[in-house]
Protein backbone atom coordinates (compact mmCIF):
# COMPACT_ATOMS: atom_id res chain seq x y z
CA UNK A 1 0.00 0.00 0.00
CA UNK A 2 1.22 3.48 -0.90
CA UNK A 3 0.11 6.90 0.35
CA UNK A 4 -0.16 10.55 -0.70
CA UNK A 5 0.29 13.76 1.24
CA UNK A 6 -3.44 14.34 0.68
CA UNK A 7 -4.13 11.19 2.71
CA UNK A 8 -5.22 8.81 -0.05
CA UNK A 9 -4.00 5.22 -0.19
CA UNK A 10 -3.42 3.01 -3.25
CA UNK A 11 -2.98 -0.72 -3.68
CA UNK A 12 -1.75 -1.85 -7.09
CA UNK A 13 -2.69 -5.34 -8.32
CA UNK A 14 -1.55 -5.93 -11.89
CA UNK A 15 -2.48 -2.70 -13.64
CA UNK A 16 -5.52 -1.95 -11.45
CA UNK A 17 -5.14 0.44 -8.52
CA UNK A 18 -7.64 0.41 -5.65
CA UNK A 19 -7.88 3.85 -4.05
CA UNK A 20 -9.29 5.08 -0.75
CA UNK A 21 -8.65 7.56 2.05
CA UNK A 22 -6.42 6.76 5.00
CA UNK A 23 -7.56 5.93 8.53
CA UNK A 24 -6.04 9.24 9.57
CA UNK A 25 -8.12 11.13 6.99
CA UNK A 26 -11.30 9.28 8.00
CA UNK A 27 -10.67 10.10 11.65
CA UNK A 28 -10.07 13.77 10.84
CA UNK A 29 -13.26 14.00 8.74
CA UNK A 30 -15.45 12.48 11.39
CA UNK A 31 -18.64 10.64 10.50
CA UNK A 32 -18.88 10.33 6.73
CA UNK A 33 -22.45 10.96 5.56
CA UNK A 34 -22.07 11.00 1.77
CA UNK A 35 -19.55 9.76 -0.80
CA UNK A 36 -19.48 10.56 -4.50
CA UNK A 37 -17.35 8.06 -6.41
CA UNK A 38 -16.16 8.76 -9.99
CA UNK A 39 -18.07 7.42 -12.96
CA UNK A 40 -16.81 4.27 -14.60
CA UNK A 41 -14.96 5.09 -17.82
CA UNK A 42 -13.77 8.46 -16.62
CA UNK A 43 -10.11 9.26 -17.29
CA UNK A 44 -8.33 10.79 -14.32
CA UNK A 45 -4.93 12.38 -13.94
CA UNK A 46 -2.83 12.06 -10.79
CA UNK A 47 -3.67 15.05 -8.59
CA UNK A 48 -7.18 15.58 -10.05
CA UNK A 49 -10.11 15.83 -7.66
CA UNK A 50 -11.93 12.61 -8.60
CA UNK A 51 -14.25 11.85 -5.70
CA UNK A 52 -15.95 13.71 -2.86
CA UNK A 53 -16.39 12.73 0.76
CA UNK A 54 -18.77 14.63 3.02
CA UNK A 55 -19.12 14.88 6.78
CA UNK A 56 -21.94 16.68 8.63
CA UNK A 57 -19.81 19.81 8.48
CA UNK A 58 -18.22 19.91 5.03
CA UNK A 59 -17.51 18.39 1.63
CA UNK A 60 -13.89 17.45 0.85
CA UNK A 61 -12.29 16.48 -2.44
CA UNK A 62 -10.44 13.20 -2.82
CA UNK A 63 -7.54 13.41 -5.27
CA UNK A 64 -6.49 10.67 -7.68
CA UNK A 65 -3.08 9.46 -6.51
CA UNK A 66 -2.40 7.91 -9.90
CA UNK A 67 -3.50 8.46 -13.53
CA UNK A 68 -5.73 6.08 -15.46
CA UNK A 69 -9.28 5.08 -16.29
CA UNK A 70 -11.89 4.41 -13.64
CA UNK A 71 -13.08 0.82 -13.94
CA UNK A 72 -15.21 0.55 -10.79
CA UNK A 73 -16.67 2.72 -8.02
CA UNK A 74 -17.47 1.27 -4.59
CA UNK A 75 -21.27 1.13 -4.79
CA UNK A 76 -21.53 0.05 -1.14
CA UNK A 77 -20.68 3.63 -0.14
CA UNK A 78 -23.91 4.92 -1.68
CA UNK A 79 -26.05 3.26 0.98
CA UNK A 80 -23.39 2.90 3.67
CA UNK A 81 -20.99 5.86 3.58
CA UNK A 82 -20.12 5.08 7.22
CA UNK A 83 -18.03 2.16 5.86
CA UNK A 84 -15.34 4.81 5.22
CA UNK A 85 -15.05 5.32 9.00
CA UNK A 86 -15.50 1.67 9.92
CA UNK A 87 -13.01 0.22 7.45
CA UNK A 88 -11.17 3.06 5.71
CA UNK A 89 -8.20 1.16 4.33
CA UNK A 90 -10.10 -1.87 3.05
CA UNK A 91 -13.92 -2.10 2.64
CA UNK A 92 -14.18 1.70 2.47
CA UNK A 93 -12.27 1.94 -0.82
CA UNK A 94 -13.56 4.57 -3.27
CA UNK A 95 -12.63 3.45 -6.77
CA UNK A 96 -10.51 1.14 -8.91
CA UNK A 97 -8.44 2.70 -11.68
CA UNK A 98 -6.69 0.97 -14.60
CA UNK A 99 -3.38 2.76 -14.38
CA UNK A 100 -1.63 4.27 -17.39
CA UNK A 101 1.77 4.73 -15.76
CA UNK A 102 2.62 2.22 -13.01
CA UNK A 103 5.81 4.14 -12.18
CA UNK A 104 3.60 6.75 -10.48
CA UNK A 105 2.88 4.12 -7.85
CA UNK A 106 6.52 3.70 -6.95
CA UNK A 107 6.88 7.45 -6.49
CA UNK A 108 4.29 7.48 -3.67
CA UNK A 109 5.12 7.11 0.04
CA UNK A 110 5.23 3.72 1.70
CA UNK A 111 3.65 3.36 5.14
CA UNK A 112 6.71 4.28 7.25
CA UNK A 113 7.19 7.37 5.07
CA UNK A 114 3.49 8.31 5.39
CA UNK A 115 3.57 7.83 9.15
CA UNK A 116 6.68 10.00 9.35
CA UNK A 117 4.84 12.58 7.21
CA UNK A 118 1.87 12.54 9.63
CA UNK A 119 4.28 13.26 12.50
CA UNK A 120 5.22 16.51 10.77
CA UNK A 121 1.60 17.64 10.38
CA UNK B 1 7.97 30.91 6.77
CA UNK B 2 6.04 32.12 9.81
CA UNK B 3 2.79 33.88 9.02
CA UNK B 4 3.27 37.42 10.23
CA UNK B 5 0.73 38.98 7.88
CA UNK B 6 -1.03 41.93 9.46
CA UNK B 7 -4.43 40.63 8.37
CA UNK B 8 -4.11 37.80 10.87
CA UNK B 9 -3.99 39.23 14.37
CA UNK B 10 -3.57 36.61 17.11
CA UNK B 11 -6.80 34.83 17.93
CA UNK B 12 -8.61 35.89 21.06
CA UNK B 13 -9.45 33.36 23.74
CA UNK B 14 -12.51 32.93 25.91
CA UNK B 15 -12.35 32.20 29.64
CA UNK B 16 -13.01 28.56 28.64
CA UNK B 17 -10.34 28.11 25.93
CA UNK B 18 -8.01 26.11 28.15
CA UNK B 19 -10.89 23.93 29.32
CA UNK B 20 -11.71 23.09 25.67
CA UNK B 21 -8.11 22.14 24.93
CA UNK B 22 -8.02 19.98 28.06
CA UNK B 23 -11.15 18.18 26.81
CA UNK B 24 -9.37 17.37 23.53
CA UNK B 25 -11.29 19.86 21.39
CA UNK B 26 -10.23 20.65 17.85
CA UNK B 27 -9.81 24.42 17.94
CA UNK B 28 -10.49 26.63 14.90
CA UNK B 29 -10.57 30.37 14.26
CA UNK B 30 -14.12 31.72 14.51
CA UNK B 31 -15.19 35.36 14.85
CA UNK B 32 -11.61 36.24 15.76
CA UNK B 33 -11.52 33.68 18.57
CA UNK B 34 -9.97 30.27 18.96
CA UNK B 35 -13.11 28.14 19.41
CA UNK B 36 -13.87 24.42 19.71
CA UNK B 37 -15.38 23.13 16.45
CA UNK B 38 -15.70 19.64 17.92
CA UNK B 39 -14.59 17.47 20.82
CA UNK B 40 -13.29 13.90 20.41
CA UNK B 41 -16.85 12.51 20.01
CA UNK B 42 -17.25 14.42 16.74
CA UNK B 43 -20.07 16.49 15.23
CA UNK B 44 -22.52 13.63 14.61
CA UNK B 45 -22.44 12.23 18.15
CA UNK B 46 -22.44 15.72 19.69
CA UNK B 47 -25.48 16.68 17.62
CA UNK B 48 -27.44 13.56 18.58
CA UNK B 49 -26.40 13.86 22.25
CA UNK B 50 -27.85 17.37 22.36
CA UNK B 51 -31.15 16.19 20.84
CA UNK B 52 -31.35 13.30 23.35
CA UNK B 53 -29.71 14.61 26.53
CA UNK B 54 -27.96 17.93 27.25
CA UNK B 55 -25.20 19.70 25.33
CA UNK B 56 -23.01 22.42 26.83
CA UNK B 57 -21.75 25.19 24.51
CA UNK B 58 -19.22 27.97 25.07
CA UNK B 59 -20.63 31.05 23.36
CA UNK B 60 -18.42 33.55 25.16
CA UNK B 61 -17.32 34.99 21.80
CA UNK B 62 -20.75 36.59 21.53
CA UNK B 63 -21.08 40.22 22.54
CA UNK B 64 -22.82 40.90 25.86
CA UNK B 65 -23.71 44.44 26.90
CA UNK B 66 -26.00 46.44 29.11
CA UNK B 67 -27.72 49.46 27.62
CA UNK B 68 -28.67 52.14 30.12
CA UNK B 69 -29.97 55.68 29.81
CA UNK B 70 -33.00 57.87 30.43
CA UNK B 71 -35.31 55.59 28.44
CA UNK B 72 -33.19 52.87 26.83
CA UNK B 73 -36.19 50.81 25.70
CA UNK B 74 -37.63 53.55 23.55
CA UNK B 75 -34.17 54.58 22.33
CA UNK B 76 -33.44 50.97 21.30
CA UNK B 77 -36.53 51.01 19.08
CA UNK B 78 -34.70 53.51 16.85
CA UNK B 79 -32.39 50.72 15.60
CA UNK B 80 -34.66 47.63 15.65
CA UNK B 81 -38.23 46.89 14.47
CA UNK B 82 -39.34 45.10 17.65
CA UNK B 83 -41.68 46.38 20.38
CA UNK B 84 -39.24 46.94 23.24
CA UNK B 85 -41.28 49.64 25.01
CA UNK B 86 -43.86 46.90 25.53
CA UNK B 87 -41.31 44.29 26.64
CA UNK B 88 -42.33 43.03 30.08
CA UNK B 89 -39.80 42.80 32.92
CA UNK B 90 -38.28 39.34 32.97
CA UNK B 91 -38.67 38.73 29.22
CA UNK B 92 -36.30 38.89 26.28
CA UNK B 93 -37.07 39.30 22.61
CA UNK B 94 -35.27 38.35 19.39
CA UNK B 95 -34.70 41.20 16.96
CA UNK B 96 -32.55 42.51 14.14
CA UNK B 97 -30.34 45.58 14.02
CA UNK B 98 -31.30 47.38 10.79
CA UNK B 99 -29.42 49.68 8.44
CA UNK B 100 -31.15 52.62 6.80
CA UNK B 101 -32.22 50.55 3.80
CA UNK B 102 -33.80 47.89 5.99
CA UNK B 103 -30.93 45.41 5.65
CA UNK B 104 -29.88 43.34 8.64
CA UNK B 105 -26.66 44.49 10.37
CA UNK B 106 -27.00 41.63 12.87
CA UNK B 107 -29.56 39.56 14.68
CA UNK B 108 -29.67 39.75 18.45
CA UNK B 109 -31.44 39.02 21.70
CA UNK B 110 -32.34 41.84 24.09
CA UNK B 111 -34.05 41.41 27.43
CA UNK B 112 -34.95 42.86 30.80
CA UNK B 113 -33.56 40.53 33.49
CA UNK B 114 -35.48 40.70 36.75
CA UNK B 115 -33.83 40.45 40.18
CA UNK B 116 -34.94 37.78 42.70
CA UNK B 117 -37.35 40.28 44.28
CA UNK B 118 -39.06 40.60 40.90
CA UNK B 119 -37.87 44.12 40.25
CA UNK B 120 -36.20 45.29 37.09
CA UNK B 121 -34.69 48.57 35.97
CA UNK B 122 -35.30 49.77 32.42
CA UNK B 123 -31.82 48.80 31.22
CA UNK B 124 -31.52 46.24 28.41
CA UNK B 125 -29.24 43.19 28.42
CA UNK B 126 -28.19 42.63 24.80
CA UNK B 127 -26.43 39.65 23.22
CA UNK B 128 -25.13 39.94 19.64
CA UNK B 129 -23.05 37.76 17.31
CA UNK B 130 -19.33 37.53 18.01
CA UNK B 131 -18.21 38.35 14.47
CA UNK B 132 -20.43 41.46 14.38
CA UNK B 133 -20.15 42.77 17.93
CA UNK B 134 -17.67 45.61 17.49
CA UNK B 135 -19.60 47.05 14.56
CA UNK B 136 -22.98 46.46 16.25
CA UNK B 137 -22.04 48.39 19.36
CA UNK B 138 -20.50 51.14 17.23
CA UNK B 139 -23.72 51.43 15.21
CA UNK B 140 -25.84 51.52 18.37
CA UNK B 141 -23.48 54.05 19.93
CA UNK B 142 -23.53 56.26 16.81
CA UNK B 143 -27.29 56.07 16.27
CA UNK B 144 -28.26 56.46 19.91
CA UNK B 145 -25.53 58.90 20.98
CA UNK B 146 -26.58 60.81 24.08
CA UNK B 147 -29.54 58.50 24.67
CA UNK B 148 -27.95 55.27 25.83
CA UNK B 149 -24.66 54.23 27.36
CA UNK B 150 -23.29 50.86 26.26
CA UNK B 151 -21.60 48.88 29.00
CA UNK B 152 -19.86 46.00 27.27
CA UNK B 153 -19.67 43.02 29.60
CA UNK B 154 -16.32 41.69 28.42
CA UNK B 155 -15.61 40.37 31.89
CA UNK B 156 -18.41 37.82 31.53
CA UNK B 157 -18.47 34.39 29.87
CA UNK B 158 -21.60 33.00 28.21
CA UNK B 159 -22.55 29.35 27.95
CA UNK B 160 -25.63 27.59 26.64
CA UNK B 161 -26.98 24.27 27.87
CA UNK B 162 -29.46 22.74 25.45
CA UNK B 163 -31.48 19.56 25.12
CA UNK B 164 -34.36 17.66 26.74
CA UNK B 165 -32.38 17.04 29.94
CA UNK B 166 -30.85 20.53 30.18
CA UNK B 167 -33.59 21.97 32.38
CA UNK B 168 -33.30 19.26 35.04
CA UNK B 169 -29.54 19.69 35.13
CA UNK B 170 -29.72 23.46 35.61
CA UNK B 171 -32.62 23.29 38.05
CA UNK B 172 -30.69 20.86 40.27
CA UNK B 173 -28.04 23.59 40.71
CA UNK B 174 -30.33 26.64 40.65
CA UNK B 175 -33.86 25.65 41.76
CA UNK B 176 -35.09 29.21 41.21
CA UNK B 177 -34.86 28.71 37.43
CA UNK B 178 -37.54 26.00 37.48
CA UNK B 179 -40.50 28.33 36.98
CA UNK B 180 -38.94 30.12 34.01
CA UNK B 181 -40.49 29.60 30.56
CA UNK B 182 -39.13 30.18 27.04
CA UNK B 183 -37.64 33.67 26.67
CA UNK B 184 -37.75 34.46 30.41
CA UNK B 185 -34.60 36.18 31.65
CA UNK B 186 -33.41 36.78 35.20
CA UNK B 187 -30.45 38.12 37.12
CA UNK B 188 -29.91 36.03 40.24
CA UNK B 189 -27.43 34.22 42.45
CA UNK B 190 -26.62 30.79 41.05
CA UNK B 191 -23.72 28.32 40.84
CA UNK B 192 -22.14 30.20 43.76
CA UNK B 193 -21.87 33.43 41.80
CA UNK B 194 -24.09 35.98 40.09
CA UNK B 195 -25.70 34.85 36.84
CA UNK B 196 -27.86 36.32 34.11
CA UNK B 197 -29.91 33.38 32.92
CA UNK B 198 -32.50 33.06 30.15
CA UNK B 199 -34.54 30.06 29.06
CA UNK B 200 -33.53 30.15 25.42
CA UNK B 201 -30.91 28.99 22.96
CA UNK B 202 -30.26 28.39 19.29
CA UNK B 203 -30.76 24.66 18.81
CA UNK B 204 -34.57 24.38 18.85
CA UNK B 205 -34.32 22.51 22.15
CA UNK B 206 -35.35 23.58 25.64
CA UNK B 207 -32.44 24.93 27.65
CA UNK B 208 -30.80 27.91 29.23
CA UNK B 209 -28.19 30.49 28.33
CA UNK B 210 -26.10 31.48 31.33
CA UNK B 211 -23.85 34.52 31.67
CA UNK B 212 -21.29 34.25 34.46
CA UNK B 213 -18.30 36.35 35.59
CA UNK B 214 -15.24 35.33 33.53
CA UNK B 215 -13.35 34.21 36.63
CA UNK B 216 -16.14 31.75 37.52
CA UNK B 217 -16.58 30.30 34.03
CA UNK B 218 -14.30 27.27 34.28
CA UNK B 219 -15.76 26.29 37.65
CA UNK B 220 -19.37 26.53 36.41
CA UNK B 221 -18.49 24.75 33.13
CA UNK B 222 -16.86 21.86 35.00
CA UNK B 223 -19.70 21.72 37.52
CA UNK B 224 -22.20 21.27 34.67
CA UNK B 225 -19.99 18.65 32.97
CA UNK B 226 -19.89 16.61 36.20
CA UNK B 227 -23.47 15.63 35.42
CA UNK B 228 -23.36 12.55 33.20
CA UNK B 229 -26.28 13.88 31.14
CA UNK B 230 -24.09 16.77 29.95
CA UNK B 231 -21.41 16.71 27.23
CA UNK B 232 -19.47 19.59 25.68
CA UNK B 233 -20.60 20.45 22.15
CA UNK B 234 -18.59 22.33 19.52
CA UNK B 235 -19.47 24.88 16.86
CA UNK B 236 -19.86 22.14 14.23
CA UNK B 237 -22.89 20.63 15.96
CA UNK B 238 -24.13 24.08 17.00
CA UNK B 239 -24.42 24.83 13.28
CA UNK B 240 -26.15 21.58 12.30
CA UNK B 241 -28.54 21.93 15.28
CA UNK B 242 -29.56 25.49 14.40
CA UNK B 243 -30.01 24.48 10.75
CA UNK B 244 -32.40 21.64 11.70
CA UNK B 245 -34.24 24.17 13.87
CA UNK B 246 -34.62 26.40 10.77
CA UNK B 247 -32.81 29.27 12.48
CA UNK B 248 -30.79 31.70 10.33
CA UNK B 249 -27.07 32.29 10.77
CA UNK B 250 -25.74 35.81 10.33
CA UNK B 251 -23.20 36.16 7.50
CA UNK B 252 -24.80 33.24 5.68
CA UNK B 253 -28.61 33.50 5.71
CA UNK B 254 -28.65 37.13 6.79
CA UNK B 255 -26.55 40.10 5.70
CA UNK B 256 -26.83 43.84 5.10
CA UNK B 257 -28.76 43.33 1.83
CA UNK B 258 -31.37 41.01 3.35
CA UNK B 259 -34.46 42.51 4.95
CA UNK B 260 -36.25 40.76 7.81
CA UNK B 261 -39.25 40.23 5.49
CA UNK B 262 -37.09 38.43 2.90
CA UNK B 263 -35.46 36.44 5.69
CA UNK B 264 -38.82 35.18 6.94
CA UNK B 265 -38.41 37.09 10.21
CA UNK B 266 -41.62 39.12 9.99
CA UNK B 267 -42.53 37.94 13.51
CA UNK B 268 -39.74 40.24 14.71
CA UNK B 269 -41.48 43.30 13.22
CA UNK B 270 -44.18 44.08 15.77
CA UNK B 271 -47.59 45.35 14.69
CA UNK B 272 -47.37 48.70 16.46
CA UNK B 273 -43.97 49.32 14.90
CA UNK B 274 -45.33 48.55 11.41
CA UNK B 275 -47.97 51.21 11.98
CA UNK B 276 -45.50 53.70 13.41
CA UNK B 277 -42.97 53.09 10.59
CA UNK B 278 -40.27 54.56 12.81
CA UNK B 279 -37.40 52.08 12.43
CA UNK B 280 -34.49 52.15 9.93
CA UNK B 281 -35.55 51.07 6.45
CA UNK B 282 -39.24 51.22 7.41
CA UNK B 283 -40.25 52.43 3.94
CA UNK B 284 -38.82 49.30 2.28
CA UNK B 285 -39.97 46.91 4.98
CA UNK B 286 -43.56 48.19 5.16
CA UNK B 287 -43.75 48.05 1.35
CA UNK B 288 -42.42 44.47 1.35
CA UNK B 289 -44.99 43.48 3.98
CA UNK B 290 -47.76 44.86 1.75
CA UNK B 291 -46.53 43.96 -1.74
CA UNK B 292 -44.21 41.03 -1.14
CA UNK B 293 -40.51 40.57 -1.86
CA UNK B 294 -38.46 39.54 -4.88
CA UNK B 295 -37.01 36.57 -2.99
CA UNK B 296 -38.28 34.40 -0.18
CA UNK B 297 -36.46 32.24 2.35
CA UNK B 298 -37.49 28.58 2.22
CA UNK B 299 -36.52 25.34 3.90
CA UNK B 300 -35.43 22.69 1.40
CA UNK B 301 -35.13 18.98 1.93
CA UNK B 302 -32.76 17.33 -0.55
CA UNK B 303 -34.59 14.19 -1.68
CA UNK B 304 -31.67 12.46 -3.36
CA UNK B 305 -27.91 12.91 -3.62
CA UNK B 306 -25.34 14.99 -1.82
CA UNK B 307 -26.13 17.65 0.78
CA UNK B 308 -26.51 21.08 -0.85
CA UNK B 309 -24.28 23.56 0.93
CA UNK B 310 -23.96 27.35 0.98
CA UNK B 311 -23.69 28.77 -2.55
CA UNK B 312 -25.35 25.83 -4.33
CA UNK B 313 -27.76 27.00 -7.03
CA UNK B 314 -31.48 26.22 -6.82
CA UNK B 315 -33.38 25.51 -10.04
CA UNK B 316 -37.07 25.17 -10.82
CA UNK B 317 -38.61 21.95 -12.15
CA UNK B 318 -37.46 22.92 -15.68
CA UNK B 319 -33.87 23.29 -14.59
CA UNK B 320 -33.81 27.10 -14.77
CA UNK B 321 -31.67 28.55 -11.97
CA UNK B 322 -33.94 30.64 -9.73
CA UNK B 323 -32.23 30.81 -6.36
CA UNK B 324 -29.36 29.96 -4.07
CA UNK B 325 -28.69 27.99 -0.91
CA UNK B 326 -27.67 30.34 1.92
CA UNK B 327 -26.78 27.56 4.34
CA UNK B 328 -27.08 23.85 4.06
CA UNK B 329 -25.70 20.59 5.27
CA UNK B 330 -26.51 17.13 6.51
CA UNK B 331 -29.24 16.59 9.06
CA UNK B 332 -28.31 13.84 11.53
CA UNK B 333 -32.00 13.57 12.55
CA UNK B 334 -33.52 13.46 9.04
CA UNK B 335 -30.46 11.59 7.70
CA UNK B 336 -30.24 13.68 4.56
CA UNK B 337 -29.47 17.07 3.13
CA UNK B 338 -31.33 20.14 4.38
CA UNK B 339 -30.87 23.76 3.42
CA UNK B 340 -32.12 27.31 3.79
CA UNK B 341 -32.42 28.97 0.38
CA UNK B 342 -33.68 32.05 -1.41
CA UNK B 343 -36.21 31.38 -4.18
CA UNK B 344 -38.78 33.52 -6.02
CA UNK B 345 -41.90 33.89 -3.81
CA UNK B 346 -44.06 31.97 -6.30
CA UNK B 347 -41.94 28.89 -5.52
CA UNK B 348 -42.05 29.14 -1.73
CA UNK B 349 -45.14 27.00 -1.05
CA UNK B 350 -44.56 23.85 0.99
CA UNK B 351 -44.48 20.87 -1.37
CA UNK B 352 -42.95 22.78 -4.32
CA UNK B 353 -40.55 20.52 -6.22
CA UNK B 354 -37.19 22.14 -7.00
CA UNK B 355 -33.64 21.11 -7.86
CA UNK B 356 -30.40 21.86 -6.07
CA UNK B 357 -27.29 21.89 -8.24
CA UNK B 358 -24.40 20.15 -6.48
CA UNK B 359 -21.13 19.79 -8.40
CA UNK B 360 -23.01 20.18 -11.68
CA UNK B 361 -25.71 17.63 -10.89
CA UNK B 362 -29.36 18.65 -10.54
CA UNK B 363 -30.76 16.79 -7.55
CA UNK B 364 -34.44 16.77 -6.53
CA UNK B 365 -35.40 18.87 -3.53
CA UNK B 366 -38.69 19.88 -1.96
CA UNK B 367 -39.84 22.95 -0.06
CA UNK B 368 -40.78 21.82 3.46
CA UNK B 369 -42.21 23.62 6.49
CA UNK B 370 -39.88 25.27 8.97
CA UNK B 371 -38.44 23.98 11.25
CA UNK B 372 -37.02 20.73 9.87
CA UNK B 373 -37.01 19.27 13.38
CA UNK B 374 -39.77 20.42 15.77
CA UNK B 375 -38.86 23.01 18.40
CA UNK B 376 -39.24 21.84 21.99
CA UNK B 377 -39.35 25.17 23.78
CA UNK B 378 -41.06 25.09 27.18
CA UNK B 379 -43.77 27.74 27.13
CA UNK B 380 -45.63 26.62 30.25
CA UNK B 381 -44.42 25.13 33.54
Amino acid sequence: MRFTKDHEWVVLEGDVATIGITAHAAEQLGDVVFVETPEVGKTVKAGDAFAVVESVKAASDVYAPISGEVVEGNTILGDAPETVNADPENGGWFAKVKVSDPSQYDALMDRPAYEAFLETQ
Amino acid sequence: MPDTHEDHPPLKTTPLTEAHVALGARMVPFAGYSMPVQYPDGVMKEHLWTREHAGLFDVSHMGQARLTGVSPLSAFEEVVPGDYIGLKPGKQKYSVLLNRTGGIIDDLMAGRPTSPDGTCDDGLFVVVNGACKDNDFKVIDDELAGQVTIHRLEDRALMAIQGPEAAEVVQAHVPATADMVFMDIRSMPGFGTDIIVSRSGYTGEDGYEISVPAGEAVRVWNLLLEDERVKPIGLGARDSLRLEAGLPLYGHDLDETVSPVEAGLTFAINKNRREQRDFPGAARIVKELADGTARAKVCLKVLEGAPAREGAEVADANGVVVGVVTSGGYSPILKGGIALAFVPPELKAVGTQLKVIVRGKAQPAEVVASPFVPHRYVRKV
